[in-house]
């Protein structure tokens, strides 16, 4: 798996009322998610971002609610992986489960700047950035969760499996 | 094997001896929550999944709390999703206006979650059920469209973090000053992934609702679950409320703790979060008189009947403060009911408080008490992130009931010992 796109940066603790706010939540259509994912932080977002582009953050990624419409909203306006020094716990879950990859880097967050042009593998974790080819390693995905990412989300997964849970092991 | 609290019900929800920190397991759930918000994305899974009825129709609850009474054609589309999939799966367990609460507050109340539960719900705020002895956690609505069709979900087991509070509490301090300032400790990303155990003599003396809230906010900390173990005082709460007996389980005294913070509470004051973050933690003496615009009393944290009372009980005929608009919102039909046979409400609309239905209201800027751009409130819910409450250049105040009234007397952040 195997991203290019455009970074588009956040800082620490962006959390799901940042990404989405609450107001929006009497909708549950991604697409029409999109159309006010960040409006409040970066009103830009929406009208600049391209298919493909990545979003780059700080720690604690997501935190706050669990609504899925965070990053429901951020993929149907085209992110395409999420990089960040680490993630809130149910907004990575639910992050998986969409089909949304997240990786997480130490180093990247830090030493990209929004706009960078970078391509991502997602599968070895490493972030290359365009212009000065830089290269930036990121956790191994755990197992389970690749699996899940790479049939598509949790719904393909659980289909893909046919059973009443999750697999072996698990 | 010597276990945590947290680790003994996941054990015995995965059919398992034991298990361990960081071991992925599959788990059985008992009691799966999702609410107005979440729950229409969570049927799409479902429905997804190609699945004819839900895995137990009385282990479900469909909560309709955030946008009701219906504010927009959007958020009724909403409830009328969630309102025919109840009727199509005979779901047990939802309710229509007047019988409808905030999803934390009834639930406990009606005797849904017991000791040794394993609840998870589509609500970040799942983690409160923590307070009776059972894990509780949020998850997204795909994780709970997948445990509508199948019962079952897959957890890494968290480790745990032993808070031990130790001494007497002053008066006026309570559960939410407790959470404030462990907040404050920890950080916003200080237990991510890691279960949060309430312990010591302070805690277990504290009510079943001073509880709830400490719970509630676990996962503000970045924590999976918050959980008390079960004792006299949860037996008590749960006397009549349910036919389940549930499970009391207790940490192993030499059960594997990945840290231990003491922390004596004898001189803590009531506490304050400034904005935009609920770790931004202060003691109310520290502050200045900080002028309110709003004070809101009510949430899935503080929308209790115990925490009516204290704030009514303060107020004593006095008026909310000129400049300030005071919003009081009961959690539950049940509280409401309560707080008028008591005179509470009475209390709150004689001091020029506005009372409204039932619902999460102006927690999360949704639904009635938005505020404006640059006003400024003082809530007793779990979350003042920026525009949190309405527009993005306001600001959120976190604070417990008791702060609340005195603000509101005051017209600026007080202490209850000013009035």
């Amino acid at each position: 798996m195997k991203i290019e796109g455009r970074v588009w940066k956040f800082g620490d603790h962006v959390d799901t009322d940042l990404i989405i706010p609450a107001r929006y939540l009497n909708i549950s259509d991604p697409k029409e998610l999109a159309k006010s994912c960040f409006a409040d932080v970066r009103p830009e977002f929406v009208r600049e971002v391209r298919t493909g582009d990545i979003a780059v953050a700080g720690i604690n990624f997501g935190c706050g609610s669990s609504r899925e419409h965070a990053p429901w909203a951020m993929k149907a306006a085209g992110i395409a992986a999420v990089i960040a020094k680490s993630c809130a716990r149910i907004f990575y879950r639910n992050a998986f489960n969409i089909g949304l990859p997240v990786l997480e880097s130490e180093d990247a967050p830090g030493m990209l700047r929004d706009g960078a042009r970078i391509a991502v593998d997602i599968l070895r974790g490493e972030i290359r950035e365009a212009d000065t080819g830089r290269v930036f390693l990121a956790k191994p995905i755990p197992e389970f969760m690749m699996k899940i990412i790479q049939s598509g989300g949790l719904v393909s997964c659980i289909r893909a499996m046919d059973t009443h849970g999750y697999g072996n092991g698990v | 094997m010597a276990m945590t609290i947290t680790e003994k019900i996941l054990a015995a929800h995965a059919g398992r001896e034991s298990v361990s920190p960081d071991e992925l397991i599959e788990v059985r759930v008992d009691l799966a929550l999702a609410n107005d918000i979440t729950a229409p994305m969570a049927i799409r899974v479902f429905n997804e999944l190609g699945k004819d009825a839900v895995f137990d129709r009385q282990k479900v609850a469909l909560i309709q709390d955030h946008f009701v009474p219906n504010k927009d054609i959007a958020s009724a589309q909403q409830v009328k999703l969630m309102r025919e999939f109840a009727r199509k799966h005979r779901i047990r367990h939802f309710f229509e206006l007047g019988e409808t609460g905030i999803e934390h507050v009834i639930l406990p109340e009606k005797g849904l979650v017991c000791p040794g539960d394993l609840v998870i719900g589509a609500d970040s705020h799942t983690c409160t059920y923590g307070a009776l002895g059972a894990f509780s956690a949020g998850m997204g609505s795909t994780d709970l469209g997948a445990i509508l069709a199948t019962g079952k979900t897959w957890l890494k087991v968290p480790a745990t973090i032993r808070l031990v509070y130790e001494g007497s509490l002053r008066p006026w301090v309570g559960g939410k000053d407790l959470i404030l300032y462990t907040l404050g400790l920890l950080g916003v990303e200080g237990a991510v992934y890691k279960s949060l155990e309430f312990t010591g003599d302070a805690v277990d003396r504290l009510s079943m609702s001073h509880r709830f809230t400490m719970a509630n906010m676990a996962v503000e900390a970045g924590a999976k679950n918050g959980i008390f173990a079960p004792d006299e005082t949860t037996s008590a709460y749960m006397k009549g409320r349910s036919a389940r007996p549930g499970r009391y389980f207790n940490s192993d005294p030499d059960a594997g703790y990945e840290q231990e913070i003491r922390i004596p509470v004898d001189d803590m004051e009531p506490q304050v979060a400034l904005p935009h973050s609920p770790d931004k933690v202060k003691p109310v003496s520290k502050l200045d008189a900080i002028p309110l615009d709003q004070v809101f009393l009510g949430s899935c944290t503080n929308g209790r009947l115990e925490d009516l009372r204290e704030a009514a009980g303060l107020l004593k005929g006095q008026k909310t403060a000129a400049g300030t608009r005071f919003i009081v919102i009961p959690g539950s039909p049940f509280i409401y009911k309560e707080a008028i046979k008591e005179g509470i409400i009475e209390a709150f609309l004689e001091a020029g408080a506005v009372i409204g239905p039932p619902c999460c209201g102006p927690c999360l800027g949704g639904h009635m008490g938005i505020l404006a751009e640059g006003e400024r409130a003082l809530s007793t819910s779990n979350r003042n992130f920026l525009g949190r409450m309405g527009h993005p250049k306001s600001e959120v105040y976190l604070a417990s009931p008791a702060v609340a009234a005195a603000s509101a007397v005051m017209g600026h952040i007080a202490s209850p010992d000013a009035l």
